[in-house]
Protein backbone atom coordinates (compact mmCIF):
# COMPACT_ATOMS: atom_id res chain seq x y z
CA UNK A 1 0.00 0.00 0.00
CA UNK A 2 2.33 2.89 1.25
CA UNK A 3 4.87 2.09 -2.28
CA UNK A 4 1.67 2.26 -4.43
CA UNK A 5 0.87 5.83 -2.76
CA UNK A 6 4.28 6.78 -3.31
CA UNK A 7 3.81 6.40 -7.15
CA UNK A 8 0.39 8.01 -7.48
CA UNK A 9 1.70 11.06 -5.50
CA UNK A 10 1.99 13.94 -7.93
CA UNK A 11 6.05 14.79 -8.59
CA UNK A 12 6.98 18.05 -6.97
CA UNK A 13 8.35 18.64 -10.45
CA UNK A 14 4.52 19.75 -11.53
CA UNK A 15 2.50 22.71 -11.76
CA UNK A 16 0.11 20.98 -9.94
CA UNK A 17 1.67 19.99 -7.11
CA UNK A 18 0.20 20.83 -4.08
CA UNK A 19 1.51 22.85 -1.11
CA UNK A 20 2.23 19.91 1.74
CA UNK A 21 -0.29 20.52 4.34
CA UNK A 22 -3.14 22.44 2.72
CA UNK A 23 -6.62 20.29 2.71
CA UNK A 24 -8.46 20.86 0.11
CA UNK A 25 -12.48 20.82 0.78
CA UNK A 26 -12.86 17.00 -1.04
CA UNK A 27 -9.98 15.96 1.63
CA UNK A 28 -11.96 17.66 4.57
CA UNK A 29 -15.00 15.70 3.56
CA UNK A 30 -13.06 12.51 3.21
CA UNK A 31 -11.08 12.48 6.14
CA UNK A 32 -14.40 13.40 7.89
CA UNK A 33 -16.99 10.59 6.23
CA UNK A 34 -13.84 7.99 6.71
CA UNK A 35 -13.51 8.27 10.45
CA UNK A 36 -17.41 8.59 10.91
CA UNK A 37 -17.82 5.12 8.80
CA UNK A 38 -15.07 3.48 10.88
CA UNK A 39 -16.31 4.98 14.38
CA UNK A 40 -19.78 4.02 13.79
CA UNK A 41 -18.99 0.01 12.63
CA UNK A 42 -16.71 0.17 16.07
CA UNK A 43 -19.10 1.72 17.91
CA UNK A 44 -21.15 -1.59 19.30
CA UNK A 45 -17.59 -3.12 20.36
CA UNK A 46 -16.68 0.47 22.08
CA UNK A 47 -20.07 0.26 23.61
CA UNK A 48 -19.72 -3.03 24.92
CA UNK A 49 -16.59 -2.12 26.52
CA UNK A 50 -17.81 0.80 28.21
CA UNK A 51 -21.08 -0.97 29.59
CA UNK A 52 -18.83 -3.34 30.69
CA UNK A 53 -17.36 -0.55 33.62
CA UNK A 54 -20.93 0.36 34.55
CA UNK A 55 -23.14 -0.51 37.33
CA UNK A 56 -25.96 -2.63 36.59
CA UNK A 57 -28.33 0.45 36.97
CA UNK A 58 -26.16 2.41 34.75
CA UNK A 59 -26.14 -0.14 32.06
CA UNK A 60 -29.79 -0.10 31.33
CA UNK A 61 -31.45 3.37 31.24
CA UNK A 62 -33.06 5.69 28.71
CA UNK A 63 -31.53 8.01 27.68
CA UNK A 64 -28.33 5.75 27.52
CA UNK A 65 -25.32 6.78 30.36
CA UNK A 66 -22.74 7.89 28.58
CA UNK A 67 -20.69 9.67 31.51
CA UNK A 68 -20.30 7.73 34.66
CA UNK A 69 -17.62 6.57 37.16
CA UNK A 70 -16.06 3.23 36.01
CA UNK A 71 -16.25 0.07 38.35
CA UNK A 72 -14.65 -3.32 38.41
CA UNK A 73 -17.77 -4.87 40.26
CA UNK A 74 -19.04 -7.04 36.97
CA UNK A 75 -15.54 -8.49 35.92
CA UNK A 76 -15.47 -9.19 39.54
CA UNK A 77 -18.96 -10.98 39.79
CA UNK A 78 -17.94 -13.06 36.09
CA UNK A 79 -15.11 -14.82 38.24
CA UNK A 80 -17.14 -15.48 40.34
CA UNK A 81 -19.53 -17.20 38.81
CA UNK A 82 -16.48 -19.10 37.54
CA UNK A 83 -15.14 -17.33 34.21
CA UNK A 84 -11.96 -18.81 34.53
CA UNK A 85 -12.54 -22.53 33.54
CA UNK A 86 -14.34 -21.86 30.32
CA UNK A 87 -11.68 -19.09 29.37
CA UNK A 88 -8.72 -21.59 30.34
CA UNK A 89 -10.62 -24.18 27.88
CA UNK A 90 -10.54 -21.87 25.13
CA UNK A 91 -7.24 -20.84 25.52
CA UNK A 92 -6.44 -24.33 25.76
CA UNK A 93 -8.94 -25.64 22.47
CA UNK A 94 -7.59 -22.66 20.46
CA UNK A 95 -3.95 -22.93 21.38
CA UNK A 96 -3.37 -27.24 21.03
CA UNK A 97 -5.03 -26.59 17.81
CA UNK A 98 -3.25 -23.74 16.24
CA UNK A 99 -0.03 -25.91 17.02
CA UNK A 100 -1.02 -29.45 15.87
CA UNK A 101 -2.57 -27.35 12.52
CA UNK A 102 0.74 -25.76 11.77
CA UNK A 103 2.97 -29.03 12.57
CA UNK A 104 0.56 -30.78 10.44
CA UNK A 105 -0.18 -28.01 7.87
CA UNK A 106 3.47 -27.13 6.78
CA UNK A 107 4.58 -30.35 5.36
CA UNK A 108 1.23 -30.90 3.53
CA UNK A 109 1.67 -27.73 1.96
CA UNK A 110 5.48 -29.03 1.24
CA UNK A 111 3.85 -31.71 -0.04
CA UNK A 112 1.72 -29.36 -2.56
CA UNK A 113 4.22 -26.91 -3.49
CA UNK A 114 7.87 -27.50 -3.35
CA UNK A 115 8.30 -31.40 -3.86
CA UNK A 116 4.91 -32.14 -5.14
CA UNK A 117 3.04 -35.11 -5.25
CA UNK A 118 1.32 -36.53 -8.06
CA UNK A 119 -2.18 -35.03 -8.47
CA UNK A 120 -1.17 -32.68 -6.23
CA UNK A 121 -4.31 -30.71 -6.93
CA UNK A 122 -7.14 -32.97 -6.52
CA UNK A 123 -5.87 -33.00 -2.72
CA UNK A 124 -5.31 -29.17 -2.92
CA UNK A 125 -9.44 -28.64 -3.55
CA UNK A 126 -10.22 -31.81 -1.40
CA UNK A 127 -9.07 -29.62 1.61
CA UNK A 128 -10.52 -27.13 0.74
CA UNK A 129 -13.76 -28.90 -0.29
CA UNK A 130 -14.16 -29.97 3.52
CA UNK A 131 -13.66 -26.78 4.54
CA UNK A 132 -17.30 -25.96 2.65
CA UNK A 133 -18.87 -28.54 4.07
CA UNK A 134 -21.94 -27.47 6.24
CA UNK A 135 -20.65 -28.61 9.81
CA UNK A 136 -23.77 -30.15 10.73
CA UNK A 137 -23.32 -32.68 8.06
CA UNK A 138 -20.78 -34.21 10.13
CA UNK A 139 -22.10 -33.49 13.75
CA UNK A 140 -24.49 -36.62 14.50
CA UNK A 141 -22.07 -39.12 13.96
CA UNK A 142 -19.21 -37.40 16.28
CA UNK A 143 -21.78 -36.97 18.76
CA UNK A 144 -22.67 -40.61 18.74
CA UNK A 145 -18.85 -41.69 18.13
CA UNK A 146 -17.91 -39.15 21.05
CA UNK A 147 -20.26 -40.13 23.02
CA UNK A 148 -19.69 -43.84 22.43
CA UNK A 149 -15.84 -43.47 23.14
CA UNK A 150 -16.62 -41.39 26.26
CA UNK A 151 -15.19 -38.39 24.94
CA UNK A 152 -17.87 -36.09 25.03
CA UNK A 153 -17.34 -33.15 26.83
CA UNK A 154 -13.67 -33.48 27.05
CA UNK A 155 -11.28 -31.02 25.31
CA UNK A 156 -8.89 -32.57 23.93
CA UNK A 157 -11.67 -33.86 21.56
CA UNK A 158 -12.53 -30.06 20.78
CA UNK A 159 -9.02 -29.39 19.89
CA UNK A 160 -8.87 -32.32 17.31
CA UNK A 161 -12.10 -30.73 15.85
CA UNK A 162 -10.62 -27.68 15.60
CA UNK A 163 -7.58 -28.65 13.94
CA UNK A 164 -9.90 -30.63 11.26
CA UNK A 165 -11.66 -27.54 11.12
CA UNK A 166 -8.54 -24.98 10.18
CA UNK A 167 -6.12 -27.83 8.47
CA UNK A 168 -7.51 -26.42 4.94
CA UNK A 169 -7.02 -22.92 5.75
CA UNK A 170 -3.53 -23.23 6.73
CA UNK A 171 -2.43 -25.84 4.02
CA UNK A 172 -3.57 -23.34 1.17
CA UNK A 173 -2.10 -20.33 3.20
CA UNK A 174 1.36 -21.86 4.26
CA UNK A 175 1.19 -23.38 0.66
CA UNK A 176 1.10 -19.57 -0.77
CA UNK A 177 3.79 -18.76 1.58
CA UNK A 178 6.25 -21.63 0.77
CA UNK A 179 5.60 -20.61 -3.42
CA UNK A 180 7.16 -17.67 -2.70
CA UNK A 181 10.38 -19.20 -1.23
CA UNK A 182 13.31 -19.48 -4.09
CA UNK A 183 13.85 -22.11 -5.57
CA UNK A 184 17.95 -21.43 -4.98
CA UNK A 185 18.05 -21.37 -1.37
CA UNK A 186 15.84 -24.63 -1.13
CA UNK A 187 18.45 -26.00 -3.68
CA UNK A 188 21.54 -25.55 -1.91
CA UNK A 189 20.20 -27.00 0.81
CA UNK A 190 19.31 -29.84 -0.42
CA UNK A 191 22.79 -30.22 -2.14
CA UNK A 192 24.07 -29.99 1.69
CA UNK A 193 22.51 -33.42 2.36
CA UNK A 194 19.52 -32.09 3.88
CA UNK A 195 16.76 -34.49 4.93
CA UNK A 196 13.27 -33.30 4.70
CA UNK A 197 13.11 -32.43 8.66
CA UNK A 198 16.18 -30.99 8.45
CA UNK A 199 15.29 -29.36 5.59
CA UNK A 200 12.10 -28.59 6.87
CA UNK A 201 13.05 -26.98 10.72
CA UNK A 202 16.02 -25.47 9.04
CA UNK A 203 15.85 -23.60 6.21
CA UNK A 204 12.33 -23.28 5.38
CA UNK A 205 10.40 -23.21 8.87
CA UNK A 206 12.86 -19.63 9.38
CA UNK A 207 12.04 -18.14 6.07
CA UNK A 208 8.27 -18.42 6.08
CA UNK A 209 8.11 -17.74 10.47
CA UNK A 210 6.23 -14.27 9.44
CA UNK A 211 3.48 -16.11 7.15
CA UNK A 212 3.46 -18.86 9.53
CA UNK A 213 2.95 -16.75 12.69
CA UNK A 214 -0.33 -15.08 10.32
CA UNK A 215 -1.57 -18.34 9.78
CA UNK A 216 -1.39 -19.46 13.59
CA UNK A 217 -3.10 -15.74 14.17
CA UNK A 218 -5.81 -16.83 11.70
CA UNK A 219 -6.56 -20.14 12.68
CA UNK A 220 -6.89 -18.72 16.38
CA UNK A 221 -9.17 -16.25 16.00
CA UNK A 222 -11.56 -19.63 13.87
CA UNK A 223 -10.91 -21.69 17.03
CA UNK A 224 -11.74 -19.26 19.60
CA UNK A 225 -15.05 -17.99 18.16
CA UNK A 226 -15.80 -21.27 17.36
CA UNK A 227 -20.04 -22.10 18.89
CA UNK A 228 -21.41 -24.81 16.92
CA UNK A 229 -19.05 -27.78 17.97
CA UNK A 230 -18.71 -26.27 21.25
CA UNK A 231 -22.38 -26.14 22.11
CA UNK A 232 -23.29 -29.55 20.78
CA UNK A 233 -20.12 -31.31 22.12
CA UNK A 234 -19.22 -29.85 25.26
CA UNK A 235 -21.61 -29.50 28.75
CA UNK A 236 -19.78 -28.14 31.50
CA UNK A 237 -15.92 -29.50 31.73
CA UNK A 238 -14.69 -28.79 28.46
CA UNK A 239 -17.42 -26.00 27.74
CA UNK A 240 -15.58 -22.55 26.24
CA UNK A 241 -16.20 -18.84 26.45
CA UNK A 242 -19.11 -18.66 23.55
CA UNK A 243 -21.22 -21.56 25.72
CA UNK A 244 -20.51 -19.67 29.05
CA UNK A 245 -22.20 -17.10 27.22
CA UNK A 246 -25.20 -18.78 26.60
CA UNK A 247 -25.49 -18.50 30.22
CA UNK A 248 -26.30 -14.83 29.47
CA UNK A 249 -29.65 -15.27 27.24
CA UNK A 250 -32.25 -16.27 29.69
CA UNK A 251 -31.50 -13.32 31.89
CA UNK A 252 -32.07 -10.66 29.53
CA UNK A 253 -32.52 -7.19 30.63
CA UNK A 254 -31.38 -7.63 33.82
CA UNK A 255 -27.44 -8.17 33.97
CA UNK A 256 -26.59 -6.14 30.95
CA UNK A 257 -23.32 -4.50 32.40
CA UNK A 258 -22.18 -8.16 33.76
CA UNK A 259 -22.89 -9.21 30.19
CA UNK A 260 -20.76 -6.87 28.42
CA UNK A 261 -18.36 -7.24 30.41
CA UNK A 262 -17.90 -10.79 29.79
CA UNK A 263 -18.08 -10.20 26.09
CA UNK A 264 -15.27 -8.25 26.40
CA UNK A 265 -13.62 -10.72 27.99
CA UNK A 266 -14.57 -13.23 25.41
CA UNK A 267 -13.48 -10.82 22.17
CA UNK A 268 -10.38 -9.55 23.77
CA UNK A 269 -8.12 -12.11 22.64
CA UNK A 270 -9.09 -12.18 19.12
CA UNK A 271 -9.35 -8.69 18.38
CA UNK A 272 -5.44 -8.22 19.50
CA UNK A 273 -4.62 -11.06 17.55
CA UNK A 274 -6.37 -9.52 14.61
CA UNK A 275 -5.09 -6.26 14.89
CA UNK A 276 -1.61 -7.79 14.73
CA UNK A 277 -2.49 -10.20 11.74
CA UNK A 278 -4.39 -8.10 9.72
CA UNK A 279 -1.94 -7.45 7.51
CA UNK A 280 -2.43 -10.86 6.91
CA UNK A 281 -6.00 -11.31 7.71
CA UNK A 282 -7.64 -11.09 3.90
CA UNK A 283 -5.09 -14.18 2.69
CA UNK A 284 -6.35 -16.56 5.14
CA UNK A 285 -9.62 -15.39 4.19
CA UNK A 286 -9.24 -15.68 1.10
CA UNK A 287 -7.33 -19.09 1.56
CA UNK A 288 -4.29 -17.44 0.70
CA UNK A 289 -5.88 -16.75 -2.95
CA UNK A 290 -5.70 -12.66 -2.45
CA UNK A 291 -2.54 -11.03 -1.44
CA UNK B 1 2.49 -5.13 -6.64
CA UNK B 2 -0.51 -7.77 -7.39
CA UNK B 3 -2.92 -9.26 -5.25
CA UNK B 4 -3.51 -12.48 -6.72
CA UNK B 5 -0.58 -15.04 -5.76
CA UNK B 6 0.32 -15.89 -9.57
CA UNK B 7 3.66 -15.10 -10.27
CA UNK B 8 5.48 -17.93 -8.74
CA UNK B 9 4.72 -21.47 -10.54
CA UNK B 10 5.51 -24.66 -8.47
CA UNK B 11 7.83 -27.02 -9.88
CA UNK B 12 5.73 -28.67 -12.10
CA UNK B 13 4.25 -32.53 -10.53
CA UNK B 14 6.27 -35.40 -11.97
CA UNK B 15 4.86 -37.90 -14.17
CA UNK B 16 4.01 -40.80 -11.64
CA UNK B 17 5.72 -43.39 -13.57
CA UNK B 18 8.71 -41.07 -13.92
CA UNK B 19 9.20 -41.77 -9.95
CA UNK B 20 10.45 -44.72 -8.27
CA UNK B 21 8.07 -46.15 -5.74
CA UNK B 22 10.51 -45.00 -2.93
CA UNK B 23 10.23 -41.58 -4.33
CA UNK B 24 7.02 -41.34 -4.28
CA UNK B 25 6.36 -42.48 -0.91
CA UNK B 26 8.67 -39.87 0.15
CA UNK B 27 6.58 -37.05 -1.74
CA UNK B 28 3.28 -38.73 0.13
CA UNK B 29 4.86 -38.84 3.80
CA UNK B 30 4.64 -35.28 4.71
CA UNK B 31 1.13 -35.22 3.12
CA UNK B 32 -0.37 -38.29 4.98
CA UNK B 33 -0.59 -37.22 8.47
CA UNK B 34 -2.97 -34.02 7.85
CA UNK B 35 -4.77 -35.75 5.02
CA UNK B 36 -5.30 -38.98 7.10
CA UNK B 37 -6.79 -36.69 9.87
CA UNK B 38 -9.05 -34.49 7.72
CA UNK B 39 -10.51 -37.78 6.19
CA UNK B 40 -10.98 -39.58 9.41
CA UNK B 41 -12.81 -36.77 10.99
CA UNK B 42 -14.96 -35.30 8.29
CA UNK B 43 -15.35 -37.98 5.56
CA UNK B 44 -16.09 -40.84 8.08
CA UNK B 45 -18.76 -38.72 10.06
CA UNK B 46 -20.29 -37.75 6.58
CA UNK B 47 -20.32 -41.06 5.27
CA UNK B 48 -21.99 -42.50 8.77
CA UNK B 49 -24.71 -39.50 8.32
CA UNK B 50 -25.56 -40.66 4.62
CA UNK B 51 -25.91 -44.28 6.31
CA UNK B 52 -27.97 -42.97 9.60
CA UNK B 53 -30.27 -40.93 6.97
CA UNK B 54 -31.65 -44.55 5.64
CA UNK B 55 -32.13 -45.58 9.46
CA UNK B 56 -35.51 -44.45 11.78
CA UNK B 57 -32.55 -43.91 14.41
CA UNK B 58 -33.50 -41.87 18.00
CA UNK B 59 -31.33 -40.93 20.39
CA UNK B 60 -34.07 -41.12 22.83
CA UNK B 61 -35.12 -45.08 22.04
CA UNK B 62 -32.14 -47.37 22.38
CA UNK B 63 -31.94 -50.22 19.81
CA UNK B 64 -33.60 -48.33 17.35
CA UNK B 65 -31.79 -48.02 13.58
CA UNK B 66 -33.95 -50.20 11.62
CA UNK B 67 -33.24 -49.33 7.73
CA UNK B 68 -36.29 -47.64 6.61
CA UNK B 69 -35.25 -46.67 2.92
CA UNK B 70 -36.00 -42.84 1.74
CA UNK B 71 -38.69 -42.39 4.74
CA UNK B 72 -36.62 -40.21 5.93
CA UNK B 73 -36.39 -38.16 3.11
CA UNK B 74 -39.29 -38.07 1.76
CA UNK B 75 -40.39 -36.86 5.65
CA UNK B 76 -37.81 -34.39 5.09
CA UNK B 77 -39.41 -32.90 1.80
CA UNK B 78 -42.85 -32.36 2.90
CA UNK B 79 -42.26 -31.27 6.22
CA UNK B 80 -43.55 -27.95 6.19
CA UNK B 81 -40.75 -26.62 8.55
CA UNK B 82 -37.86 -27.74 6.86
CA UNK B 83 -39.21 -25.89 3.20
CA UNK B 84 -39.73 -22.88 5.96
CA UNK B 85 -35.99 -23.35 6.89
CA UNK B 86 -34.89 -23.51 2.81
CA UNK B 87 -36.79 -20.30 2.91
CA UNK B 88 -35.35 -18.63 5.53
CA UNK B 89 -31.85 -19.87 4.53
CA UNK B 90 -32.25 -18.49 1.23
CA UNK B 91 -33.71 -14.26 2.55
CA UNK B 92 -31.09 -14.32 4.65
CA UNK B 93 -27.66 -15.29 3.40
CA UNK B 94 -28.98 -13.49 -0.06
CA UNK B 95 -30.09 -10.37 1.53
CA UNK B 96 -26.51 -10.64 3.87
CA UNK B 97 -24.53 -11.10 1.07
CA UNK B 98 -25.79 -8.79 -1.08
CA UNK B 99 -26.27 -5.70 1.77
CA UNK B 100 -22.69 -6.05 3.11
CA UNK B 101 -21.07 -6.75 -0.46
CA UNK B 102 -22.39 -3.38 -1.16
CA UNK B 103 -21.15 -1.49 2.04
CA UNK B 104 -17.85 -3.33 1.62
CA UNK B 105 -17.60 -2.15 -2.06
CA UNK B 106 -18.37 1.18 -0.61
CA UNK B 107 -15.96 1.14 2.40
CA UNK B 108 -13.29 0.04 0.24
CA UNK B 109 -13.56 2.85 -2.37
CA UNK B 110 -13.44 4.91 0.91
CA UNK B 111 -10.07 3.13 2.44
CA UNK B 112 -8.52 3.56 -1.07
CA UNK B 113 -8.05 7.07 -0.88
CA UNK B 114 -5.52 8.54 1.22
CA UNK B 115 -6.47 10.52 4.39
CA UNK B 116 -4.97 11.25 7.82
CA UNK B 117 -5.67 8.51 9.64
CA UNK B 118 -6.61 5.89 7.12
CA UNK B 119 -4.94 2.80 9.05
CA UNK B 120 -6.87 3.82 12.07
CA UNK B 121 -9.90 3.62 10.17
CA UNK B 122 -9.21 0.46 8.53
CA UNK B 123 -8.36 -0.76 11.60
CA UNK B 124 -11.37 -0.07 13.27
CA UNK B 125 -13.49 -1.30 10.25
CA UNK B 126 -12.30 -4.85 10.37
CA UNK B 127 -12.82 -5.22 14.06
CA UNK B 128 -17.28 -6.66 13.58
CA UNK B 129 -15.31 -9.32 11.70
CA UNK B 130 -12.94 -9.89 15.26
CA UNK B 131 -15.95 -10.04 17.29
CA UNK B 132 -16.97 -13.48 18.56
CA UNK B 133 -20.40 -13.96 16.99
CA UNK B 134 -21.81 -14.92 19.87
CA UNK B 135 -21.02 -12.25 22.32
CA UNK B 136 -22.06 -9.89 19.38
CA UNK B 137 -25.42 -11.38 18.76
CA UNK B 138 -25.79 -10.94 22.17
CA UNK B 139 -24.37 -7.48 22.38
CA UNK B 140 -27.04 -6.45 19.73
CA UNK B 141 -30.30 -8.27 21.37
CA UNK B 142 -29.67 -6.14 24.78
CA UNK B 143 -28.34 -3.00 24.29
CA UNK B 144 -29.32 -2.61 20.76
CA UNK B 145 -32.78 -3.95 19.90
CA UNK B 146 -33.72 -3.72 23.32
CA UNK B 147 -37.69 -2.21 23.39
CA UNK B 148 -37.25 0.27 26.33
CA UNK B 149 -33.44 0.84 26.72
CA UNK B 150 -32.43 -0.70 23.51
CA UNK B 151 -30.18 2.45 21.78
CA UNK B 152 -31.47 2.04 18.15
CA UNK B 153 -34.92 2.87 19.78
CA UNK B 154 -33.23 6.19 21.47
CA UNK B 155 -31.66 7.35 18.30
CA UNK B 156 -34.91 6.84 16.23
CA UNK B 157 -37.02 8.36 19.41
CA UNK B 158 -36.53 11.75 17.43
CA UNK B 159 -38.32 9.92 14.19
CA UNK B 160 -40.99 8.93 15.82
CA UNK B 161 -39.94 5.44 16.97
CA UNK B 162 -41.83 4.33 20.52
CA UNK B 163 -40.49 0.99 22.13
CA UNK B 164 -40.23 -1.16 18.99
CA UNK B 165 -39.40 -4.49 19.91
CA UNK B 166 -36.74 -5.21 17.09
CA UNK B 167 -36.15 -8.48 17.59
CA UNK B 168 -40.13 -10.07 17.66
CA UNK B 169 -41.09 -7.24 15.30
CA UNK B 170 -38.68 -8.06 12.96
CA UNK B 171 -37.17 -10.93 13.16
CA UNK B 172 -35.50 -11.69 9.94
CA UNK B 173 -33.99 -8.03 9.72
CA UNK B 174 -32.35 -8.27 13.22
CA UNK B 175 -30.66 -11.43 12.48
CA UNK B 176 -29.54 -9.82 8.86
CA UNK B 177 -28.36 -6.65 10.23
CA UNK B 178 -26.00 -8.16 12.35
CA UNK B 179 -25.05 -10.70 9.93
CA UNK B 180 -24.22 -7.19 7.54
CA UNK B 181 -22.17 -6.12 10.58
CA UNK B 182 -20.41 -8.57 11.10
CA UNK B 183 -19.84 -9.36 7.34
CA UNK B 184 -19.22 -5.96 5.58
CA UNK B 185 -14.98 -5.89 6.95
CA UNK B 186 -14.91 -9.72 5.09
CA UNK B 187 -16.35 -8.16 2.09
CA UNK B 188 -14.73 -5.13 2.42
CA UNK B 189 -11.09 -6.58 2.79
CA UNK B 190 -11.37 -8.54 -0.43
CA UNK B 191 -12.59 -6.13 -2.22
CA UNK B 192 -9.47 -3.07 -1.32
CA UNK B 193 -7.23 -5.77 -1.83
CA UNK B 194 -8.87 -6.13 -5.44
CA UNK B 195 -8.87 -1.92 -5.95
CA UNK B 196 -5.28 -2.05 -4.67
CA UNK B 197 -3.97 -4.24 -7.29
CA UNK B 198 -5.08 -1.94 -9.99
CA UNK B 199 -2.18 -0.45 -11.99
CA UNK B 200 -2.26 3.08 -11.58
CA UNK B 201 -1.04 3.84 -14.85
CA UNK B 202 -4.02 2.87 -16.36
CA UNK B 203 -6.22 4.61 -14.12
CA UNK B 204 -3.95 7.33 -14.74
CA UNK B 205 -4.33 7.11 -18.62
CA UNK B 206 -8.36 7.54 -18.06
CA UNK B 207 -7.58 10.25 -16.16
CA UNK B 208 -5.49 11.86 -18.48
CA UNK B 209 -8.37 10.40 -21.55
CA UNK B 210 -10.74 12.81 -19.99
CA UNK B 211 -12.54 9.92 -17.97
CA UNK B 212 -14.63 11.02 -15.34
CA UNK B 213 -13.84 9.43 -11.78
CA UNK B 214 -17.78 7.39 -12.23
CA UNK B 215 -16.93 6.30 -15.56
CA UNK B 216 -13.60 5.22 -14.69
CA UNK B 217 -15.33 3.28 -12.02
CA UNK B 218 -17.77 1.99 -13.97
CA UNK B 219 -15.62 0.88 -16.78
CA UNK B 220 -12.36 0.09 -15.70
CA UNK B 221 -12.44 -0.46 -11.89
CA UNK B 222 -15.62 -2.61 -11.68
CA UNK B 223 -14.25 -5.12 -14.83
CA UNK B 224 -11.19 -5.44 -12.76
CA UNK B 225 -12.86 -6.43 -9.31
CA UNK B 226 -15.27 -8.90 -11.08
CA UNK B 227 -13.28 -11.73 -10.01
CA UNK B 228 -12.49 -10.18 -6.61
CA UNK B 229 -16.46 -9.80 -6.33
CA UNK B 230 -16.95 -13.42 -7.03
CA UNK B 231 -14.62 -14.10 -4.38
CA UNK B 232 -15.87 -12.47 -1.99
CA UNK B 233 -19.87 -13.34 -3.12
CA UNK B 234 -19.08 -16.92 -3.42
CA UNK B 235 -16.71 -17.19 -0.09
CA UNK B 236 -19.31 -15.10 1.87
CA UNK B 237 -22.04 -16.91 0.92
CA UNK B 238 -20.37 -20.07 1.63
CA UNK B 239 -19.92 -18.98 5.69
CA UNK B 240 -23.13 -17.17 5.93
CA UNK B 241 -25.48 -20.00 4.67
CA UNK B 242 -23.72 -21.55 7.64
CA UNK B 243 -25.02 -19.36 10.38
CA UNK B 244 -26.11 -20.70 13.62
CA UNK B 245 -24.65 -18.57 16.61
CA UNK B 246 -26.36 -15.13 16.14
CA UNK B 247 -29.71 -16.98 15.35
CA UNK B 248 -29.09 -19.15 18.59
CA UNK B 249 -28.09 -16.01 20.74
CA UNK B 250 -30.57 -13.73 19.35
CA UNK B 251 -34.27 -15.67 18.31
CA UNK B 252 -33.79 -19.24 19.05
CA UNK B 253 -35.06 -19.47 15.62
CA UNK B 254 -38.09 -17.98 16.40
CA UNK B 255 -40.69 -16.08 17.23
CA UNK B 256 -42.43 -19.35 16.04
CA UNK B 257 -40.06 -20.33 12.69
CA UNK B 258 -39.31 -17.61 11.80
CA UNK B 259 -35.55 -17.19 11.30
CA UNK B 260 -34.89 -21.05 11.90
CA UNK B 261 -32.53 -21.52 9.10
CA UNK B 262 -31.14 -25.02 7.79
CA UNK B 263 -28.04 -25.78 9.85
CA UNK B 264 -30.46 -24.55 12.85
CA UNK B 265 -33.52 -26.72 11.61
CA UNK B 266 -30.92 -29.84 11.53
CA UNK B 267 -29.65 -28.89 14.86
CA UNK B 268 -33.45 -28.88 16.31
CA UNK B 269 -34.38 -32.09 14.58
CA UNK B 270 -30.72 -33.65 16.29
CA UNK B 271 -30.30 -32.20 19.49
CA UNK B 272 -33.71 -31.01 20.77
CA UNK B 273 -36.07 -33.84 18.85
CA UNK B 274 -33.18 -36.54 18.94
CA UNK B 275 -34.77 -37.62 15.41
CA UNK B 276 -31.12 -38.21 13.85
CA UNK B 277 -32.79 -40.46 10.81
CA UNK B 278 -34.10 -36.98 9.73
CA UNK B 279 -31.82 -34.58 10.92
CA UNK B 280 -29.18 -36.42 9.01
CA UNK B 281 -31.45 -36.53 5.65
CA UNK B 282 -31.64 -33.10 6.16
CA UNK B 283 -27.93 -32.63 6.36
CA UNK B 284 -27.43 -34.78 3.40
CA UNK B 285 -29.53 -32.47 1.67
CA UNK B 286 -27.86 -29.35 2.82
CA UNK B 287 -24.75 -31.06 1.55
CA UNK B 288 -25.56 -31.93 -1.67
CA UNK B 289 -26.86 -28.14 -1.62
CA UNK B 290 -23.51 -26.60 -0.78
CA UNK B 291 -21.76 -28.82 -3.18
CA UNK B 292 -23.59 -27.20 -6.15
CA UNK B 293 -22.54 -23.48 -4.49
CA UNK B 294 -18.82 -25.21 -3.41
CA UNK B 295 -18.33 -26.20 -7.15
CA UNK B 296 -18.93 -22.54 -8.63
CA UNK B 297 -16.92 -21.44 -5.84
CA UNK B 298 -13.84 -23.85 -6.30
CA UNK B 299 -13.74 -23.20 -10.26
CA UNK B 300 -14.20 -19.72 -9.44
CA UNK B 301 -11.07 -20.00 -6.95
CA UNK B 302 -9.30 -21.94 -9.47
CA UNK B 303 -9.47 -19.48 -12.16
CA UNK B 304 -8.21 -16.53 -9.58
CA UNK B 305 -5.14 -18.72 -9.14
CA UNK B 306 -4.88 -19.00 -12.67
CA UNK B 307 -1.19 -19.62 -14.07
CA UNK B 308 -0.78 -21.41 -11.00
CA UNK B 309 -3.16 -23.90 -9.90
Amino acid sequence: MATRTATRAPAPSEATARRPGRLSTGKVVLTLGGWFVGLLFFFPVLWMFLTGFKTEAQASTDPPTFFFTPTLDQYQAIFERDFAPYFLNSVTASVMSTLLVVILATPAAYALSIMPIPHWRDSLFFFMSTRMLPPVASILPLYIIFNNLGVLDNINALFIIYTVMNLPIAVWMIRSFLLEVPKEVLEAARLDGANLSLELRKVIVPMIAPGLAATALICFIFAWNEFFFAVTLTSTQAATVPVFLVGFITSEGLFWARLSAACTLAVLPVIIAGWVAQKWLVRGLSLGAVK
Amino acid sequence: MTAVVDQVTPPEAPDRRELTQGQLWRRRTPLLPALILVILLTQIPFLLTIWYSFQDRNLLRPGSGQFVGLDNYSEVFTDPLFRNAVGNTIVMTVSAVILSLILGLALAVLLDKVFPGRGIVRTLLITPFLVMPTAAALLWKTSFFSPVFGLINWVLAPFGVGNLDWVSTYPMATIVLVLVWEWTPFMMLILLAGLQSQSPDILEAAKVDGAGGWKTFRLITLPHLRQFIDLAVLLGSIYIVHTFDVIFMITQGGPGQATTNLPYFIYQEAFRAFDVGEAAAAGVIVVAATIVIATFALRRVSEVFKGEV
